[in-house]
């Protein structure tokens, strides 16, 4: 029996969530209400998106001190909990390009990697800085503007209408186009919380002693480039790009992979 | 010597081919925001600042359309929630995706004193204070959201039948709209009422476009942009004070009332062949 836990985990936060999100607009709750753009949590405390607060002004106007306020406080929470958590426990997609990731598997699509010669990880970055610039020149958060993140969210809250197709291709890109196609290598949101997380608190870590070497960790991590260490060294994952989703930990039968706090001296 | 003149050729190579798929991404990029941004033809809530400036600063949370839908006065008389005014742009809309709209056909604004959509707004896209009196309170009548405007010829008072829906609908009632009172000739013993909007009050809000009985609304709200002209400051009320004052912003050197056709003789005009 395969252990589930982290899975379970994530799912119920992620879900739970969104049907905090989605009551706010349905039933009136105060509990989080808004969309990942700018949220409020229990009616009080402001909550912004770092990388749209960012395009927004990068777009020329002073935004509300609301929006930067949150965006500081979920840069400093993902400065700690590790900033791709976001990826892996809170954002929509993530649970659509799972389960690309996860039929890919079961077609066994994956024996047929090809080479992307033009689609490295890096492309996020290069994504993520070319937003801003375009956000700079035509005056708009430009990828706010075709981000299938809120594009989903918001349609979990008021409705989708066409904007399922975005969800639906990126399902597609993923699994019959570029393994982790869009959350690994395309996504600037990613990236942003890539570099927000670099020295976060809570990591994987690795114990050599107990690994076997049968490289289950390897095979389900979507950024499985992080992963460096299984087998070589007994050392934290600290890889801004882990996004701490836990499903090393929950498929490695050895006991060799836990959450851990990181050791601040030796792993920096 | 060789292998790292070949280094330095992939080096160059790679970068090249970074630095262009990143221009032809953001060329698609800077296209596509640039078409999306352009909706002119729609109503944003009350407060919101000019259009392009409004599409930047708008984070596109949905707060507004929330406070909107849940607001109390918004049930029914059973308890159930109605729809909201406010919408949220998504994919079909032809709108800026994400960003808070209305409908007046489908839901006007219904102008609560409170103002809930603006006050809870966190990136200040709409402006609290565009909407405050000179006693510095919340004042939904400062409202600018669109301006009502009247097609003369789909009006049925302006055929001479009686009818006044949009000046009984609006909430500035006798202020926004006025009726204006005249004879109809064709009858000889009738009197026109017709609906005459005032763009220095009206706020927009729709109410008369829904309340409105014609097939296709003959009296609909569009954005101030679009429904309004403008006269230039060389252009005063010589008989009034306060507009003479304008005259004083003008600017001469931009005064251009030399053209091709005014450096004839005014009397060349009917002799003139007629070009387009």
């Amino acid at each position: 029996m395969k252990n589930l836990k982290y899975l379970l985990l994530r799912r119920a936060t992620q879900i739970g969530l969104m049907f905090l999100y989605f009551a706010a607009n349905a039933y009136g709750w105060h509990i989080l209400e808004g969309t990942f753009g700018s949220s409020k949590l229990f009616g009080l405390i402001p909550l912004a998106d770092p990388y749209t607060t960012l395009q927004a002004l990068s777009a020329g106007f002073l935004l509300g001190a609301d929006v930067l306020v949150g965006a500081l406080l979920i840069v400093l929470f993902y400065m700690i909990v590790g900033g791709r958590a976001f990826c892996s426990w809170v954002c929509p997609i993530n649970m659509v390009t799972d389960l690309a990731n996860w039929l890919r598997r079961k077609l066994k699509l994956d024996k047929e990697e090809v080479n992307y010669r033009f689609l490295k990880r890096r492309t996020r970055y290069w994504i993520m800085v070319l937003g801003l610039i375009v956000s700079a020149i035509v005056g708009i958060a430009a990828f706010e503007a075709i981000s299938p993140i809120t594009i989903m969210q918001r349609g979990i809250i008021f409705g989708f209408g066409a904007g399922i197709s975005i969800v639906i291709a990126i399902f597609l890109f993923d699994l019959f186009g570029v393994k982790n196609g869009w959350c690994g290598h395309l996504c600037p949101l990613g990236a942003a919380y890539s570099i927000i997380g670099q020295k976060s608190i809570i990591r994987v870590k690795h114990n050599h002693e107990a690994c076997t070497n049968c490289m289950e960790c390897k095979i389900v991590c979507p950024e499985n480039q992080v992963l460096h260490m299984i087998n070589k060294e007994s050392i934290s994952v600290t890889d801004g790009e882990c996004t701490n989703c836990g499903r090393c930990i929950d498929v490695c039968n050895d006991d060799a992979l836990g959450f851990s706090i990181r050791n601040l001296n030796k792993d920096s | 010597m060789k292998s790292s003149n070949n280094n330095r050729r992939k080096f160059m190579a790679t970068t090249l081919q970074s630095v262009g798929l990143t221009a032809l991404g953001g060329l698609l990029w800077s296209g596509y925001c640039d078409e999306a941004k352009a909706s002119p033809l729609v109503l944003r809530p009350p407060g919101a600042l000019p259009e392009e400036q409004f599409l930047d600063v708008c984070i596109k949370c949905g707060l507004c359309a929330e406070a909107c839908v849940n607001r109390e006065s918004n049930k029914n008389k059973d308890g159930t929630q109605r729809e909201g005014t406010l919408k949220m742009a998504k994919g079909g809309d032809h709108k800026l995706i994400g960003t808070p709209y209305f409908i007046p056909t489908e839901v006007p604004c219904y102008m609560c004193d409170d103002i809930p959509c603006a006050v809870v707004c966190p990136s200040e896209a709409l402006d609290i204070k565009s909407l405050l009196n000179e006693k510095k309170e919340l004042d939904i009548n400062k409202a600018k959201m669109g301006l009502a405007v009247v097609h003369k010829e789909s009006c049925v008072a302006y055929w001479g039948l009686q009818c006044d829906a949009c000046y009984r609908a609006c909430p500035l009632l006798d202020e926004a709209i006025t009726l204006d009172y005249q004879k109809n000739e064709r009858t000889g013993k009738h009197a026109f009422l017709l609906p005459v909007v005032h763009s220095d009050v009206c706020t927009g809000c729709g109410l008369c476009e829904k309340a409105c009985i014609t097939e296709k609304p003959a009296i609909f709200v569009l954005p101030r942009e679009y429904a309004m002209g403008r006269a230039g400051d060389h252009y005063v009320k010589g008989w009034d004070k306060k507009d003479q004052q304008r005259a004083g912003n003008r600017k001469l050197d931009e005064i251009e009332t030399h053209d091709e056709r005014s450096q004839q003789a005014p009397s060349d005009y009917l002799n003139r062949e007629i070009e387009y």
